[in-house]
């Protein structure tokens, strides 16, 4: 099976899609949603690194299953560094207070 | 025995242990993606000890995020997404077998690359100045005359500026080993060494870029854009 060559049109409506989505991170950094701030950056940056994965670096055409597979365990594993780390941090204080 | 030819003909750029082209490609990318896992969980450390001391110091990390040029950022966010795209056509230009353009746009991409670098030192000679640098000449008095609403320690304020300069640096040297990367190829694209039938090494190079983008892409928003709302 020859590579998947996607079209010139699609790389630049990706990277037009992707600048837009700064534009708009950088502009709503300096409203005040509260905790939503964090969230909002977050969720625009996954969405951004998605669309690089995705089109630039060809994962939605590759026809290699394993490829797929290192890329989920790659992310899950990250995962799992920050939310158990996390939740051992952020909740030490409630353990002191248990405690005393 | 001495007869018979243990080599039998192949493809030129084939390697005698796979079977065809495509899945030398396909061992080659399974390579590459194995070793980006690995750099998650490296770049991953600094973003969770960010994250921790975030937690924990949360004032003196607002006030830090602030003193960070904001535009700077965004401009340098732009630069590496337009690599990105030069890198994407470049690729498409190798599996077409176009030389000009590719050595052309892997040029363009050697520039961004080092567009992002001048912008970051500049940024970087701003924190010089403003004595943001951790260390004995480390003020931040600055910060406490601006904002006077938040309480600063300038003790963690120092862990910020840690971290500023550990996860910018470290991402600043792999744009570097990045540009290196890109002029060896560049180099061997003008030779006209890559050809439809074999240009792993340009979508190899190009895995490892966009993945330095991504890793950009996750640290604007932590370092420069989550603190900044306006404060009460």
């Amino acid at each position: 099976m020859p590579e998947h060559i996607i079209s010139s049109k699609l790389y630049i409506g990706i990277w037009a899609t992707l600048m837009c989505l700064t534009v708009i991170t950088a502009s709503v950094a300096f409203i005040d949603l509260g905790p939503l701030n964090t969230v909002v950056a977050l969720v625009i940056a996954t969405l951004k690194a998605l669309l690089v994965v995705l089109f630039f670096m060809h994962v939605k055409y590759t026809s290699e299953k394993l490829t797929k597979m290192v890329i989920v365990a790659a992310i899950f594993w990250l995962l799992i560094l920050l939310f158990l780390s996390l939740a051992d941090y952020s909740t030490r204080g409630v353990i002191h207070a248990g405690m005393s | 025995m001495a007869d018979t030819p243990l080599m039998t003909e192949h493809e030129e750029g084939l390697q005698h242990q796979f079977v065809d082209m495509e899945q030398q490609r396909n061992a080659a990318s399974l390579g590459m993606w194995l070793f980006l896992a690995t750099e998650i969980m490296f770049f991953g450390g600094m973003f969770l000890a960010y994250l921790v001391y975030r937690y924990w110091y949360y004032p003196e990390f607002a006030a830090g995020s602030r003193s960070i040029d904001i535009v700077l950022g965004t401009v340098n966010t732009a630069v590496l997404i337009c690599s990105s795209l030069t890198v994407a056509l470049g690729v498409k230009a190798a599996q077409l077998g176009k030389r000009k353009t590719l050595v052309t746009l892997l040029l363009i991409t050697i520039l961004l690359g080092l567009a992002f670098l001048a912008i970051k030192g500049i940024e970087w000679y701003d924190k010089f100045e403003e004595h943001h640098v951790p260390g004995r000449s480390f003020s931040a008095q600055d910060l406490i005359e601006k904002y006077p609403q938040i309480h600063i320690d300038p003790a963690p304020t120092q862990i910020y500026f840690s971290l500023y300069f550990a996860m910018t640096g470290l991402h600043a040297l792999h744009m570097i080993i990045g540009v290196g990367i890109f002029a060896f190829l560049t180099y061997h694209a003008w030779k006209g060494r890559y050809t439809p039938e074999y240009h792993t090494p340009i979508e190899i190079g190009g895995l490892y870029w966009h993945f330095v983008d991504i890793v950009w892409i996750y640290l604007f928003p932590l370092l420069y854009l989550i603190d900044r709302k306006p404060l009460k």
